[in-house]
């Protein structure tokens, strides 16, 4: 039986760094980074490799494609 | 069953069978005294052709509808009295700024504020002048008959397909509310086609009706552009009828049923021996400034109008103010009558050659 | 062998490319950071490209934050005036019924300025989808009070916070709306938490599963973040939404009865020609005379001026329309102008009929009248001035004798009023007085031809306006028979 494997993908330059994906993550799987993207504001980041593919992170982001839950197949 | 195209009708009601002739297929309104009876005759006559008739809750909303309706492609008309024009401005600024076409029938009673419900001309500036915000015109065709009421509404909806603009039917209590006969035109050989620019499931799904342009660059180039095609209407689009003009010293210029007046007052003056002609505004914007100005031996103009001398400023503007122009008018809801015209015409021409 | 796929990624409903936004920004929406804006945007985004209901379906924007939706979605774009969206939506839910009509909205839009409209829309059950954004708060404009804002909320405008004294207690749109009879669902959800989201991700799809299956009006508010106006951080906002704004706005199914309603069923226009005359062109009840005809009379050949007068209800008005109607019937230019409004709502009635084979000029008879038919003695002395000097009366004598004062006129009379009564109804007058205006025209002023076609003329135009209803008819034709027997001209 295959097991799934989740990864969420940040595009930095789409985050706006409102911080709601980091407070949804039941798995704490992202985290607010420290450097500046293209807006001038830190964005997050996948720090963990927990993802459960809940998709939480992307329901609750107020952007369309700042973040993208991948499920990978082995 | 054998059928007539031969019909007394109200002009109140010989714009819905027009219109419904012409092809519109919604009708938006509120109730107002005199122009009811479009509202009347449109409930009763559009469902029984399977289209649109809905009783807004607001004068406002009417024009809304309206705005969907149109945004949609289809022809669709709203009509009113000065009350109720005044309360849909902000949707027919939005619809000119938006390039919709829509009908707008404007029966004028007499104001300011409540006034009353009996005829007059005055909503002329806040009709002819665009009554809202922005730089903007609509067209108006000012009907003189119910058999203009009725011919009226398909080249109304024509020209504001053409220029994609709100055209207004401007006319006043007693047009809308004579009774008349009226030979009904034939109806449309088909339905009118959807526009390449209308939000339809015929049309891409990129087309997008907005006015909002927030780079000034943007708005100032969408100014323009209304700019051009306002000055393409003012050259192409100006319609009057002149009678005896032709010799005439003195023109009377009168629209609505002003202008029926006068021109029972030109036979009249004619019969005394003074050469008097009419030229009846058709279109008041475009202002037909150049059939007047093709009157270079008119030697005096008046403007005859159920207000405090509103079209009178056209006259005006159309010869430069180089002749004099004088103003023949009632307020109040009291029409001018043909003796008043006659007299205050006779003492002008006596004035001058005494 | 690993194979990708996305599970969560930017939907579909959405353009690749935000080309209409202005500025160097084309992925980004304009919404600040946390704006609740953004996850809706990204719901129903994703619900119109699942349904595959983008090519029919049209976002209408509202003024406020969400003014520049248009930017984002693929499908249809309308801005719509301040608060007028669900009238703008009516118009296109009217004119196509295959559309499927947003409203988005937000608090200033949808509670203040536009309140009445969405009210009027939900009552009559348009069939529209609205999604209502709720976060207390003006955003576009900078923070001013909204009708939802709570009480005690500081804003721009209540720099003290919101006073119930003043300002009133937040407006419960769901509550009202689901208090309508029409509204098929109404629902509030708040955009706070994931799994909150997710109940509303399932709102949005409902919303827009009734508009698809045509079942009328569906509401769906969202208690919304606008952390920038509230300064507010994500958490915060979390808890602002789900603590205290939920207190004052509960979520929940507030109605949910689609399943118990039939598909609005919208008219089909008629289009082709034959169809549009047979529904609309009058009915030609009499062969009458052919379009050249003129009746040969000296009288016909200038403009013909009448006047008539009554109180209200004698039927003054369908007395004019019936002379109006004889005029048609034979060629005549005619004009008939009612007096309207107030006076006709008590008091006198007059209105004026003019006949003609000219353009005419003035519909409005007040001078030089050739005929005056008065009803009673009270509209005889008000409008006895218009008469011409030459000008000929007919007056109903039931309720008087004619004055003296008036004797040295040309006088027609006849107490039509009494000898209706007598046929049985008084709406018969008319016809009667129509009979004395025959007699009259005929001692007058008729050719030998035209005598015997006022007759003729006078029945065509009962069965036009009457054609329906051959009793009607019947009677009237004896009354006019019976007007022409007993009206007499006054020897003076």
């Amino acid at each position: 039986m295959n097991k799934k494997k989740f990864t969420v993908q940040i595009a930095p330059d789409e985050c706006k760094g409102c911080e709601r994906c980091v407070i949804a993550c039941p798995r704490h799987v992202l985290k607010m980074g420290t450097r500046l993207n293209k807006l001038g504001v830190p964005f997050a980041v996948p720090v963990r490799q927990e993802c459960i593919g809940c998709g939480g992170c992307f329901l609750t982001c107020p952007e369309p494609g700042a973040i993208t839950v991948i499920q990978l197949s082995e | 069953m054998e059928y007539t195209n031969r019909i007394l009708l109200k002009g109140n009601e010989a714009v819905i069978y027009g219109a419904l002739l012409a092809g519109c297929e919604c009708f938006f309104g509120y109730p107002i005294t005199p122009a009811s009876e479009i509202a009347h005759t449109a409930a009763r006559c559009f469902p029984k052709l399977g289209r649109t008739f809905l009783q807004a809750e607001c004068e406002i909303a009417a024009i809304n509808m309206v705005m969907g309706a149109a945004a949609n492609g289809r022809r669709a008309m709203t009509a009113s009295s000065g009350l109720g024009i005044s309360l849909k401005q902000e949707g027919i600024s939005y619809l000119s700024g938006e390039e919709l076409p829509a009908l707008v029938v404007d029966i004028m009673r007499a104001g300011p504020g409540l006034g009353n419900i009996g005829p007059e001309q005055s909503d002329y500036n806040q009709v002819v002048k665009g009554g809202g915000h922005g730089s903007y015109h609509c067209i108006v065709l000012s009907p003189a008959s119910a058999q203009e009421m009725c011919d009226f509404p398909l080249l109304a909806f024509e020209l504001a397909e053409k220029y994609r603009i709100v055209v207004y039917l401007l006319t006043d209590g007693v047009i809308g509310q004579t009774m008349e006969t009226v030979t009904l035109p034939e109806p449309l050989s088909k339905r009118a086609e959807v526009p390449a620019w209308a939000l339809d499931v015929s049309r891409p799904r990129t087309n997008l009706i907005s006015s909002i342009y927030l780079e000034h660059d943007d708005l100032e180039a969408l100014n323009k552009k209304l700019q051009s095609k306002y000055a393409e209407i003012r050259a192409n689009e100006q319609r009057c009828e002149e009678y005896k003009t032709q010799d005439a010293d003195i023109v009377l210029v009168g629209y609505g049923i002003s202008g029926r007046l006068c021109r029972s007052a030109v036979d009249e003056l004619r019969a005394k021996g003074i050469k008097a002609g009419l030229l009846r505004p058709i279109t008041l914007w475009p202002f037909p400034v150049d059939a007047i100005r093709a009157l270079g031996q008119a030697k005096e103009f008046i403007a005859v109008e159920m207000s405090d001398g509103q079209m009178i400023d056209d006259v005006k503007l159309a010869i430069n103010c180089d002749r004099p122009v004088h103003l023949i008018n009632r307020m109040g809801g009291n029409i001018t009558t043909i003796d008043e015209i006659v007299k205050r015409v006779t003492e002008i021409v006596g004035a001058k050659e005494a | 062998m690993s194979e990708e796929k996305v599970i969560f990624g930017r939907s579909g409903g959405f353009f690749p490319v935000f080309e209409r936004r202005p500025g160097p920004i084309k992925s980004n929406m304009h919404y600040c950071p946390g704006c609740g804006h953004g996850i809706l945007h990204k719901l129903i985004a994703e619900a119109i490209a699942d349904f595959g209901i983008q090519d029919k379906t049209i976002i209408i924007a509202p003024v406020g934050c969400a003014v520049f939706s248009y930017y984002y979605f693929d499908c249809f774009g309308i801005s719509a005036p301040h608060g007028r969206a669900p009238a703008v939506g009516t118009g296109l839910a009217r004119a196509n019924p295959d559309n499927l009509v947003i409203s988005y909205q937000g608090d200033g839009d949808l509670a203040s300025i536009g309140f009445n409209h969405i009210l009027q829309a939900a009552n009559r059950g348009e069939n529209l989808a609205v999604f209502f954004v709720n976060n207390a708060i003006y955003g576009m404009t900078g923070g001013q009070m909204a009708p939802t804002t709570l009480p005690g909320q500081k804003t721009q405008t209540t720099p003290l916070g919101r006073s119930v004294s003043s300002e009133g207690y937040p407006l419960k749109v769901s509550e009202t709306v689901a208090a309508l009879d029409a509204p098929v669902y109404v629902e509030r959800c708040a955009l706070s938490t994931v799994q909150k989201i997710r109940k509303a991700r399932l709102a949005i799809r409902k919303a827009l599963t009734n508009s698809i299956e045509r079942k009328g009006f569906s509401l769906v508010e969202l208690l919304s973040g606008c952390p920038v106006n509230l300064k507010m951080n994500a958490q915060d906002m979390n808890e602002f939404l789900d603590n205290q704004m939920s207190r004052y706005f509960p979520l929940g199914v507030y109605k949910d009865i689609a399943d118990s309603r039939d598909p609005i069923n919208r008219p089909v226009g008629i289009y082709q020609p034959e169809a549009v005359r047979e529904l609309l062109y009058p009915v030609r009840v009499a062969d009458g005379v052919s379009e050249s005809f003129r009746n040969p009379s000296r009288i016909f050949q200038s403009e013909r001026r009448i006047k008539l007068c009554g109180s209200g209800g004698q039927g003054v008005l369908s007395l004019g329309y019936m002379l109006a109607t004889m005029g048609k019937l034979r060629n005549f230019n005619v004009s008939w102008l009612p007096s309207y409004g107030p006076e006709m709502r008590g008091g006198t009635a007059n209105c004026s009929v003019v006949l003609s084979r000219d353009p005419i000029g003035s519909p409005v008879v007040d001078k030089e009248c050739n005929l005056l038919l008065a009803l009673n003695q009270p509209a005889l002395e008000k409008y006895l001035p218009t008469l011409k000097s030459n000008g000929i009366l007919l007056y109903d004598e039931s309720n008087g004798k004619c004055p003296d004062e008036v004797l040295e006129r040309v006088i027609y009379t006849l107490p039509a009023s009494d000898l209706a009564k007598q046929l049985g109804d008084l709406k018969y007058a008319n016809s009667m007085m129509l009979g004395a205006v025959a007699v009259m025209m005929c001692d007058l002023f008729l050719d030998e031809e035209d005598k015997a076609d006022f007759d003729r003329v006078f029945e065509e135009a009962i069965m036009d306006c009457f054609h329906e209803k051959e009793h009607v008819v019947k009677n009237n034709i004896k009354a006019f028979y019976i007007g022409k027997a007993k009206a007499k001209r006054i020897r003076n």
